[in-house]
């Protein structure tokens, strides 16, 4: 109880603007619902912990914005898988956090109110979509959050702030309760200090639910905390990931990380994706397209703020969506809408999913010669606020080490690894074959027993 | 791929997005240079290749014809921005 009474008295003092809601209530009816089964015995690693959940994933009774002005208003009468998970666990949920509006961007900027600010540097992003998530694990605001990864939206900012973030493999864990953005991409990552933190809530959210059709009926042991013996393990190297574009100073952290690896017995081998330069491309025609498919729900017919009902159907749709999205929002709607629009299905959408599959045959090739793919997380540390802000193809190409995992359905995980020339952390991003995401978070436990990075605080 | 005024227009249309004449002419630039670096993709033989919409293998998951309970209509309704008599009110449909 006392715990969970200190991480909301610093979340009422946080001046990051972490959070969308805090849930004070419900927070305080958990904690001593978990106090009194600590006291009876139980020993769930969860029971008591606070967490922070990124407001695009529903909370029954909770306000649930996805940072967006169109849902500033809307309540799910429903939890979503993840949350049941949390509360069967005994979990302590304190609140909503920021996130860019409706998972699109890679900053938290592009939040309805505001953006978040970076616990090691207030004047920089804590990366995005889901800042707020990183924000509050770096500044102790809770224990470990939620995120969501659509092209790297839980890596990136992990990387960014200087936690440990897992994309899991596409499937392991339920979209039920997901405000969806890109059903083929996205995936509900678990965020925390450790490697350690993370695999635990990891094993508590993952699992097959029946109300998520694209879940996949899989039996899972608990993931080990042991570690993981790295002799004998590959670590493959892609060139592609270290070419233009990477600053040096994040090339020097993530190579230094690799050579710890080296010395804890794993050998180093060059593998080749030669079709991982598309990537960006590929993910900006799909992901746009699913999401103009996805977001044509909100018509402020059922739910949502409603605008220009005064007139006629198709002006209230117009006027509600127009006053009810960001730019960034409209921007992706308007690209996937062309995409997918006849006369230019084939040369985009098709073209784009025939690279796709390109994409995934070069990640099982490279998985033949090693165990697990090593790279940066990011090409460059946290920027400033306002920065790029005018450019949005800039930002996408930011995106570049992350996308490949959600296009290939892979599990992907970022770890600290050092700190670049502005003082500002550096990601490490380890990506394994489909449903071995345990080799990449024993690997993760390994590097983090034999260096310091992840208990360094802001 | 030439991005003229009329096609940001239809795109809107389709997309139920009504555009200020500022964001008109920002999407235009905006669009065209995001869709300029989008052709490098023309570059990358195809031919052949099985697009990919979903990376599981998990086919069409189905279940039993059982009645089970989703949501009552009081909570159905409960964000509903205009109801009337346990209904959602609006704008006329029928001419």
């Amino acid at each position: 109880m006392k715990a969970v009474e200190n991480f909301l008295e610093r979340i009422h003092a946080d001046t990051l603007n972490a959070f969308v809601s805090i849930d004070e209530k419900g927070a305080a009816r958990a904690a001593a619902a978990a106090g009194k089964a600590i006291e009876q015995g139980e020993e769930d690693l969860l029971q008591g912990i606070p967490i922070a959940v990124k407001d695009n994933i529903c909370t029954k009774g909770i306000r649930t914005t996805c940072s967006s002005n169109i849902l500033k208003n809307f309540v799910p009468t429903y939890d979503a898988h993840v949350t049941e998970m949390l509360k069967r666990r005994g979990a302590v949920i304190l609140g909503k956090t920021n996130m860019d509006e409706f998972a699109m961007g890679s900053t938290t900027t592009t939040s309805n109110i505001g953006p978040t600010r970076n616990p090691w540097d207030a004047s920089k992003t804590p990366g995005g979509s889901s800042g707020g998530s990183a924000a509050a694990v770096a500044a102790g605001l809770c224990a470990a959050a939620l995120g969501s990864d659509t092209g790297g939206s839980v890596r990136q900012p992990a990387s960014f702030c200087g936690i440990t973030g897992l994309k899991p493999t596409y499937g392991t864990v339920s979209r039920f309760g997901l405000v969806a953005f890109a059903s083929s991409l996205d995936q509900i990552g678990p965020m925390g200090r450790t490697a350690r933190d993370v695999a635990v809530l990891y094993d508590a959210i993952r699992g097959h639910d029946k109300r998520d059709s694209t879940s996949v009926p899989r039996e899972h042991l608990p993931t080990s905390l042991d570690g993981l013996d790295m002799h004998g393990i590959r670590i493959g190297v892609p060139d592609v990931f270290f070419s233009e574009g990477l600053a040096h100073d994040v090339e020097r952290a993530v190579r230094h990380a690799i050579s710890v690896f080296r010395e804890l017995g794993a050998d180093i081998v060059t593998v080749d994706l030669p079709h991982i330069r598309y990537g960006v491309a590929v993910y900006y025609i799909i992901a746009p397209a699913e999401a103009s498919s996805n977001l044509a729900r909100y018509d402020g017919v059922r739910y949502g703020v409603r605008h220009g009902d005064e007139k006629d159907l198709f002006d209230m749709y117009c006027e509600t969506r127009a006053h009810g999205f960001n730019s960034e929002v409209k921007r992706r709607i308007m690209l996937g809408t062309y995409a997918l629009s006849a006369g230019y299905y084939d040369a985009y959408y098709r073209k784009a999913s025939q690279v796709r599959t390109l994409i995934i045959e070069d990640f099982r090739r490279a998985f033949t010669h090693c165990d697990i793919i090593a790279g940066p997380t990011a090409p460059i540390t946290a920027f400033g606020l306002n920065e790029m802000v005018d450019d949005p193809l800039s930002i996408y190409l930011l995106d570049i080490y992350t996308i490949p995992a959600n296009l290939a359905g892979l599990p992907a995980l970022s770890i600290p690894c050092g700190f670049g020339d502005e003082g500002m952390p550096v990601g490490l991003q380890l990506m394994a074959p489909a449903f071995r995401d345990n080799i990449i978070l024993g690997a993760a436990m390994t590097f983090q027993d034999h260096t310091r990075f992840h208990e360094v605080k802001p | 791929m030439k991005i003229t005024q009329d096609l940001v227009l239809h795109v809107a249309k389709l997309a139920r997005l009504k555009l200020d004449p500022h964001e008109l002419e920002k999407f235009k630039k905006e669009l065209s240079s995001i869709l300029e670096y989008m052709d490098v993709l023309h570059e990358v033989n195809t031919d052949g290749v099985n697009p990919t919409f979903h990376t599981n293998s998990t086919t069409n998951a189905l279940r039993d014809d059982e009645v089970w309970s989703s949501q009552s209509k009081d909570d159905a309704l409960s964000n509903a921005p205009k109801l009337l008599d346990g209904c959602i009110v609006v704008p006329r449909v029928i001419e």
